[in-house]
C-alpha cells in the first residue's frame, strides 16, 4: 500500500538533502566512500524519519530501537541523516574524516551519537545486532533491532553463520536489510569486460529463505515499497526476517550510477557542481 | 628532497612482472584490488588473477590449498584484515603446515587514507611475529620492496610483507640489496643507536638531521626483517654508542621495539626506549596532523632519542 503523499514529499525532500551532504562533505574531505552512501539514502531516511523508535535528545535510551549499519564505510549517509534528524548540528558532518573529528571515516560508537554499533569490517557487524535483540528479549524489552548490509559484504562467512543462529532461536526482533545495489568495490567482470566490474552474486533471497528467514523484496528507492516492507519485517513472528532491498549503487547522479569506480571516489569541483545541479533538478528520487 | 613513491605501486607493478617469470604466481584479492593495487595484475595479466570477494577467511583457506598444491599465492589486502580477520586460517592452514603463502598487507600503518581506527592496524607486527615459521618483512621504500617481493617470491615458506599507502620518501638508491635477514646501516654514529623498520625508517633519518644540528651524533639502523630477527647485527649496533632507541609506525608492544628487547634483554642489555603507538587505536585524519597527534614525526623521533640520552646519563 502507497504511504500518504504528503509525508512522502517530505521524505523525499529529506532524500535529497542526504545525497547533497554526502556529496559535499566526500569533496570537502577529499576522502570517503559516495557509491554506496547514495545507495541506502532512501534506506537511512525511512528508517530514521519514519521506522525507529528513537530519541535524538537521548541517543542512549535503552529501550531505542537499534540500527545497526554494517557496511560501515557508507557512515557518511547515517551521519547526515542523524544530523538531519537533530542527534548533532549538520555543520557537523562537514567535520567528517577530520582530526579529532566524531565523524570517523568508519562508525565509531565512542564518537559519534545515535550509532550503536562500530563498524567497517565488513561482516562483523552482522553479529551484534543479533546480540542486541536476543538481550532484547531476555531483559524482556520491545525494541526491534535492524541491521543494514552490504550485497558484497554478505560474501563474508560470518553474515551466514549469524543468519543460522538468529533463525535457530527465532529472533523475530531482528530484521537484516541488504542494500543490493549489484556493485562492490573492485568486483568480477562483466561478461568478460575487465572494466565493467560487479558483484555477479545470484538468488540473494532463496539465500536468506533457505536460512529459515521471512524475505521481503522491495524497491530500495521508493518509499512507498520500502516503508511497508518495514512495516511488515516487524508483523513477523517466529523468525527473523530479512528485507532485500534492490538498490542502485551512486543513485541520483546519473554518471555515478552503477559504476564500481565511484565506490570510494571524491568528485571533482566541476563533479560536484555537475551532481548537485542533477540533484536539485532531478525529478525526486523515491 | 627526496623521491616520494607509492609502494602499494611498486607491489603492483612487480607482481606483474613476476608474471612473466613466475608461472605458478597466482594474485588473490579481497575485493581491493583498486586500492591495493592488485588490478595492475588484474587489468593486464588476468589469468594470473582472481578476486575472491569480500571473504578473506576462505581466501586464506584457498591460497594454502593452491600452495599445497604447487602454486605461488599472494594474498592481497589491507595489513587490518590480513592480520586479523583470517589468523586462525593463517595459523592452522598456513604457517603450522609451513606452506607457501605470501601475504601483502597494504595500509598498514596510520596513514590509511583517512579509513580509520578499523583500517589502522597497529598490531600486525605484533601478531605475524608471534606466529612460528612465519617471516616478517617492512621494507623503507619502493626500492627495497620491489627486491622485497622478489625476495619473498622466491624464498619457501609462509611470509608477510607490510607495505604502505601513501608515496613515501625513497632513501635507497638503485645499488641497494636486500636480503631476507641482515639489518641495513643508514648512518654512522656514537651517541646512540636508532633502529627503525618501515617507512619510519625515513623518519628516523630526517630525525638524524635534527639531533646532528644540536651535536648529537645517531647511528641509525634500518630492519626490514623484524623475523627473523638479525640478532647479531642488533647487538653489534647497539654495541656502536651503548644506547638504543627504535622507532616504528605500531604499537609500541610486540613490534620492532619487542623484538630488539627479546635480542637485547638476553645478550646485551643496554639503556633502551620503544618509541612508536602509545597502545592506542588510530582515528581517521588527514597525514600530517594524524602524524604529529600519533608522535610520529621526525621531531617526536629526535625528543625520543634526546630523553633516552638524559636518561642514559
Ligand atoms: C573485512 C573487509 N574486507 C574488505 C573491506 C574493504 N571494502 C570496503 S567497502 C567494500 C565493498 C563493499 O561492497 P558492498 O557490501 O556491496 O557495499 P556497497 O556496494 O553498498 O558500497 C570493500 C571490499 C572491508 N571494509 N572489510
Ligand atoms: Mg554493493
Amino acid at each position: 500500500m502507497p504511504i500518504d503523499p504528503a509525508p512522502k514529499r517530505d521524505l523525499q525532500a529529506r532524500a535529497v538533502q542526504v545525497r547533497k551532504l554526502i556529496l559535499q562533505a566526500v569533496h570537502k574531505a577529499g576522502a570517503g566512500h559516495v557509491g554506496g552512501p547514495l545507495s541506502m539514502v532512501e534506506i537511512a531516511v525511512a528508517m530514521y524519519f519514519k521506522i525507529l523508535r528513537i530519541d535524538p535528545k537521548n541517543p542512549q535510551w535503552p529501550d531505542r530501537d537499534r540500527y545497526v549499519l554494517s557496511k560501515g564505510h557508507s557512515c557518511i549517509a547515517l551521519y547526515a541523516t542523524l544530523a538531519l534528524r537533530g542527534f548533532f548540528p549538520v555543520e557537523e558532518v562537514f567535520t567528517y574524516d577530520a582530526m579529532n573529528s566524531r565523524m570517523q571515516g568508519h562508525p565509531d560508537m565512542t564518537k559519534t551519537p545515535g550509532i550503536d554499533m562500530s563498524s567497517g569490517s565488513l561482516g562483523t557487524g552482522a553479529s551484534p545486532p543479533l546480540g542486541m535483540a536476543l538481550a532484547a528479549k531476555r531483559l524482556g524489552k520491545d525494541f526491534h533491532t535492524w541491521v543494514h548490509l552490504g550485497d558484497g559484504e554478505i560474501q563474508e562467512g560470518q553474515v551466514w553463520e549469524m543468519a543460522f543462529v538468529a533463525s535457530q532461536y527465532q529472533v523475530d526482533n531482528l530484521t537484516a536489510i541488504v542494500d543490493y545495489n549489484k556493485v562492490q568495490q573492485f568486483g568480477f567482470p562483466k561478461d568478460g569486460n575487465l572494466r565493467r566490474r560487479v558483484n555477479p552474486l545470484v538468488q540473494v533471497p532463496e539465500k536468506w529463505r533457505a536460512f529459515g528467514w521471512h524475505v521481503i523484496e522491495c524497491d530500495g528507492h521508493d518509499f512507498d515499497a520500502l516503508i511497508p516492507a518495514c512495516e511488515e519485517a516487524k508483523t513477523i513472528k517466529g523468525r527473523p526476517a530479512c528485507i532485500v532491498a534492490h538498490t542502485i549503487k551512486g543513485k541520483g547522479v546519473s554518471f555515478m550510477e552503477g559504476d564500481y569506480n565511484w565506490h570510494a571516489k571524491v568528485p571533482s569541483p566541476e563533479e560536484l557542481a555537475k551532481a548537485l545541479a542533477e540533484l536539485e533538478a532531478g525529478v525526486p528520487v523515491g | 628532497m627526496a623521491k616520494l613513491i607509492e609502494m602499494r605501486a611498486t607491489w603492483g607493478e612487480t607482481m606483474l612482472e613476476l608474471t612473466k617469470t613466475h608461472p605458478n604466481l597466482m594474485v588473490l584479492d579481497g575485493d581491493l584490488g583498486n586500492s591495493t593495487m592488485a588490478q595492475i595484475v588484474a587489468y593486464n595479466a588476468p589469468d594470473f588473477y582472481m578476486n575472491m570477494g569480500i571473504a578473506e577467511q576462505n581466501m586464506m583457506g584457498v591460497a594454502a590449498g593452491m600452495a599445497s598444491a604447487g602454486l605461488i599465492p599472494w594474498l592481497s589486502s589491507f595489513a587490518c584484515f590480513l592480520a586479523n580477520r583470517d589468523l586462525d586460517q593463517l595459523r592452522v592452514t598456513v604457517t603450522q603446515p609451513k606452506l607457501n603463502v605470501k601475504l601483502a598487507g597494504h595500509y598498514s600503518g596510520i596513514l590509511t587514507g583517512k579509513t580509520g581506527k578499523t583500517h589502522i592496524d597497529v598490531e600486525d607486527i605484533a601478531i605475524l611475529r608471534a606466529l612460528p615459521h612465519m617471516t616478517v618483512v617492512a621494507p623503507a621504500d619502493s626500492v627495497e620492496c620491489r627486491q622485497a617481493v622478489l625476495a619473498l617470491t622466491d624464498m619457501p615458506g609462509p611470509a608477510y610483507l607490510r607495505i604502505t599507502r601513501d608515496a613515501s620518501p625513497v632513501i635507497f638508491g638503485e645499488d641497494y640489496r636486500f636480503a631476507i635477514g641482515p639489518v641495513v646501516p643508514i648512518r654512522e654514529g656514537k651517541d646512540l643507536t636508532i633502529f627503525g623498520t618501515g617507512v619510519q625508517t625515513a623518519r628516523a633519518l630526517e630525525a638524524c638531521d635534527l639531533l646532528a644540528s644540536e651535536g648529537i651524533s645517531a647511528h641509525l639502523v634500518h630492519v626490514p626483517t623484524l623475523k627473523p630477527i638479525d640478532g647479531n647485527g642488533i647487538v653489534a649496533a647497539a654495541r656502536k654508542t651503548g644506547r638504543v632507541l627504535t622507532t616504528e609506525d605500531h604499537n609500541i608492544i610486540g613490534g620492532l621495539g619487542g623484538a630488539v628487547a627479546e635480542v637485547l634483554g638476553q645478550h646485551a642489555p643496554f639503556p633502551m626506549k620503544i618509541h612508536g603507538l602509545q597502545d592506542c587505536y588510530g582515528e581517521s585524519g588527514p597525514n600530517d596532523a594524524m602524524l604529529e597527534k600519533y608522535g610520529l614525526t621526525p621531531k617526536h623521533v629526535a625528543l625520543a632519542a634526546k630523553a633516552l640520552l638524559n636518561k642514559a646519563r
